[in-house]
């Protein structure tokens, strides 16, 4: 399926693109996370700590181990400074 | 359903103005709470700019379903959640929410839960720039923790 992937703040810095379209057969958060990093090491260093990582489909916050299903959209950025 | 009253802008507003327009001709309102949100310098003066970046579309629906959420657990007559974004100075206004009741017990309860979710759920993040380059701004844990206590 095509995806559409968006990077915020310093996880967009590190990736050195605000987002990008991908083709993936991948099927949770996570297993989208291992194909990028595999693919080249930007993506390493901007995934090397999850824990530091937020994650969003179509908009909607998930879990890492979230289902991709339909998904269209899916963002990676780190926790939310709002106010 | 009324159209959320949120607003996403880089814009500076004016609170007096906002806070009149929300309760113009209204005669049920008894408390009117409101919180601004404001560029503080770092502390020792070097702070130069901060530039605040978000998520178009998801920031809209995550500032919706925080006055959702709180028009459901409280009974409120009005409410406002302005956030800005973009290149900020030093006392500049960041954001503000404003919450009406009949009762100001409501009013103030809505309005800090407001707060309290909107500083770890709402898509944004801010980049200081000071004499030392720039740095984002950490999420605080004390911020995840005062949202938990709702």
């Amino acid at each position: 399926m095509t995806l559409q992937l968006l990077y915020f703040a310093w996880v967009r810095e590190r990736i050195g693109v605000a987002g990008e379209s991908i083709e993936t057969k991948a099927g949770t958060v996570a297993e989208l996370v291992e194909e990028l990093r595999t693919k080249e090491e930007r993506y390493g260093a901007a995934f090397s700590d999850l824990s530091a990582i937020r994650v969003a489909i179509d908009q909607d916050l998930a879990d890492f181990d979230a289902a991709l299903g339909n998904a269209r959209e899916v963002a990676f950025f780190p926790p939310m400074t709002g106010g | 359903m009324a159209p959320m009253p949120v607003r996403v802008q880089t814009e500076d507003f004016d609170l007096g103005q906002e806070l009149d327009a929300l309760r113009a001709g209204r005669t049920d309102i008894g408390a009117l709470v409101s919180f601004t949100g404001l560029v503080r310098d770092t502390g020792d003066g070097t702070l130069a700019d901060m530039t605040l970046e978000h998520y178009p579309g998801m920031t809209e629906r995550a500032l919706g379903q925080i006055f959702a959420d709180a028009s459901k657990r409280w009974d409120l007559q009005a409410g406002l959640i302005i956030h800005r974004y973009g290149t900020l100075k030093p006392g500049d206004q960041i954001m503000m929410v404003a919450a009406a009741s009949k009762h100001r017990q409501n009013a103030f309860e809505a309005a800090s839960f407001m707060m309290d979710f909107l500083k770890s759920r709402a898509p944004f993040w801010k980049k200081e720039r000071g004499a030392d380059g720039s740095v984002w701004v950490d999420a605080r844990e004390q911020d995840e923790a005062a949202r938990d206590r709702w």
